[in-house]
């Protein structure tokens, strides 16, 4: 049981990477931004309450994995891993420096601790962790496999060959969170793709699934406890999000799929996350 | 050769808890033994390559050891970013099997042809390539790629192939093999086209050129240092093989060979043409098409040897 207390650390966890990611954005002209700040409250939930990990032994063989399939989101993951003790949060003063490994997307497991799977292109990583999933059960062990992809991601055929398959092995130890922020690149990924109803589609592939407030951070992580919920099937959270959730001028804009801040903006943003008087 | 990977992996997979069996949905029966003798480590995952491919990436990177199978097209090009991103960018060890290459199903049409799949795998950063010339080349190479902490793509022909190894010679991936020594001239093949490499060096024989025929079951790493022997001492040397004349074996060689001083050898390239085959026809009907017969390729290399001058060697 997550208390009060805790829920209220695990948001304001969330307000203070949001502005860490948007600072980064500014200094390192990093678009996907709002593509960061949409899906950082279920990183919190699952780096900071819910995966069963050690920072110290990244590769333990027991320990859950969490993959970010929409690997555009690694601003945000990359922040998230430091915060949890993966490596220093200085070492993200290189981000995006020649030579360095931060790159727009996540590098592979082998160059940074912590990443379970270097995404980018997408449909990729989901796939991947069905693999992990199947292995755990090869190997009897009892870890559990998340894999955050985003709505734009369930255009790829390959997502669904995946959830076919995990459906069709009982894969219960596997969970999807679906970044659901109905954007996608270049327009409503309703519009683009006709996504609706996404929790039947997860249902009729064999799956479970939920549908929660993807910034309730009480609704995130009681949900990601639940795996293995026991019914023998493998978990499809489907959490509602806002692209570029935390600042009122990002909110649901998908201009700032590319766009950084500037220097102004970025002074704005963190005074409505509260991290500036 | 696919009966003799299905008898060899069943055997590798009874000995090894690592080994992970994923099909593409073929190979009906093929693998009832493997299944029987290890059925939590066979999965059929269905039409769906990309998703195989993925999925074997990822049990790899548990510390597992899959293998995929199904037709070479399926399993390269369809899948080509898999293989790329989830296998070769993660250094993952999956060994990718492609059946019925080359010409192979070529009755099938060219959507069930392969004759880019050597150029396109052997591009990807540390993917090694095997093409065995037979059952006994595949049982061997099989054994070695599960020794390897990298990834290995595998491309084999049908069934009823003819064994070109009498007695198993000895083996290492990346070093080819002499299937017999020759003065005059040099044939080297890879894969499926072994016989036919070895029937055009009987046909030379009988015109008085004693040939030479190496088994280059390895495309990448390339032995180079075999290589630089045959080109060193032949003037005339065939590359002969079931693939484009594009970037496979022949490819490969000729990317070497123009960085090489020094060296008298000029190669001859036997592959097929740019085009894809409209017409039906059997395997032996499309290698005469592209002109993959021992009397063709004994008929270009003697007259490039009996053309031979003092300017070009």
């Amino acid at each position: 049981m997550t208390t009060i207390t805790q829920i209220e650390d695990l948001e304001a966890l969330g307000r203070r990477i949001r502005g860490k990611v948007i600072e980064t954005s500014h200094r390192t002209r990093t678009p996907h931004l709002a593509s960061c700040l949409s899906c950082i409250d279920v990183l919190v939930a699952a780096y900071f309450e819910v995966l069963r990990i050690d920072p110290a032994r990244p590769k333990d063989e027991d320990r859950d994995r969490f993959i970010l399939s929409k690997g555009h989101g690694a601003m945000a993951l990359f922040h998230v891993l430091a915060m949890r003790g993966y490596y220093p949060e200085s070492r993200l003063d290189g981000y995006g420096e020649d030579g360095g490994v931060f790159a727009e997307h996540p590098p592979t497991p082998s160059h940074l601790p912590g990443i379970e799977a270097a995404t980018g292109s997408l449909g990729h990583g989901f796939p991947m962790g069905v693999g992990m999933a199947l292995a755990a059960r090869i190997n009897q062990r009892q870890y559990r496999v998340f894999a955050l992809v985003s709505d734009g991601e369930c255009n790829e055929g390959s997502t669904w060959e995946a959830a076919l398959l995990a459906g069709a092995h009982r894969l219960e130890h596997l969970t999807v969170i679906i970044d659901y922020n109905k954007w996608q690149a270049t327009g409503r990924s309703e519009k683009i793709m006709a996504l609706a109803p996404l929790a039947d589609k997860w249902r009729a592939f064999g799956w479970n699934a939920c549908e929660i407030d993807g910034h309730d951070m009480d609704a995130l992580v009681g949900q990601l406890h639940q795996t293995p919920d026991g019914s023998g099937k493998p978990r499809a959270i489907i959490a509602h999000t806002v692209k570029g959730k935390g600042v009122s001028f990002m909110e649901d804009d998908n201009n700032w799929h590319y766009r950084t801040p500037s220097a102004d903006e970025l002074v704005a943003a963190k005074r409505e996350l509260g991290l500036l008087p | 050769m696919r009966n003799a990977f299905a008898d060899e992996i069943t055997k590798l997979g009874a000995n090894d808890p690592r080994v992970v069996l994923l099909s593409g949905d073929i190979g009906n029966r093929l693998f009832d033994d493997f299944k029987h003798e290890s059925p939590d480590r066979f999965f059929n995952c269905g039409i769906a390559e990309a998703n195989m491919m993925s999925v074997a990436a990822g049990l790899a990177l548990s510390g597992l050891r899959p293998v995929t199978y199904t037709i070479t097209p399926f399993t390269t090009t369809r899948c080509f970013e898999q293989i790329r991103d989830d296998v070769c960018y993660h250094e993952a060890p999956v060994i990718i099997v492609g059946t019925g290459s080359g010409l192979s199903y070529a009755q099938l049409g060219p959507t069930h042809h392969s004759l880019e799949d050597l150029a396109l795998l052997r591009s990807l950063p540390g993917m090694i390539v095997f093409a065995p010339c037979d059952a006994v080349e595949l049982r061997l190479g099989l054994r070695a790629a599960l020794l390897q902490d990298a990834p290995v793509y595998m491309r084999i022909g049908k069934k009823g192939e003819p064994i070109i190894h009498s007695e198993p010679p000895d083996f290492q991936l990346g070093r080819a093999i002499t299937i017999r020594p020759g003065e005059h001239t040099c044939i080297i093949s890879t894969g499926n086209m072994m016989a036919v490499a070895i029937e055009a060096a009987d046909l030379l024989g009988q015109d008085g050129f004693s040939s030479r025929v190496e088994s280059f079951h390895t495309i990448k790493p390339l032995d180079t240092s075999r290589l630089s022997d045959i080109f060193a001492r032949y003037s005339v040397v065939a590359v002969v093989e079931e693939h484009s004349r594009s970037g496979g074996l022949g490819g490969s060689v000729a990317e070497w060979l123009v960085t090489q001083d020094g060296l008298r050898g000029q190669m001859l390239g036997f592959g097929t043409d740019d085009v894809f085959m409209h017409e039906v026809g059997s395997q032996d009907y499309a290698r005469r098409k592209f002109g993959l017969t021992a009397e063709n390729i004994a008929r270009k290399m003697l007259e490039r040897l009996t053309g031979d001058t003092p300017a070009n060697g």
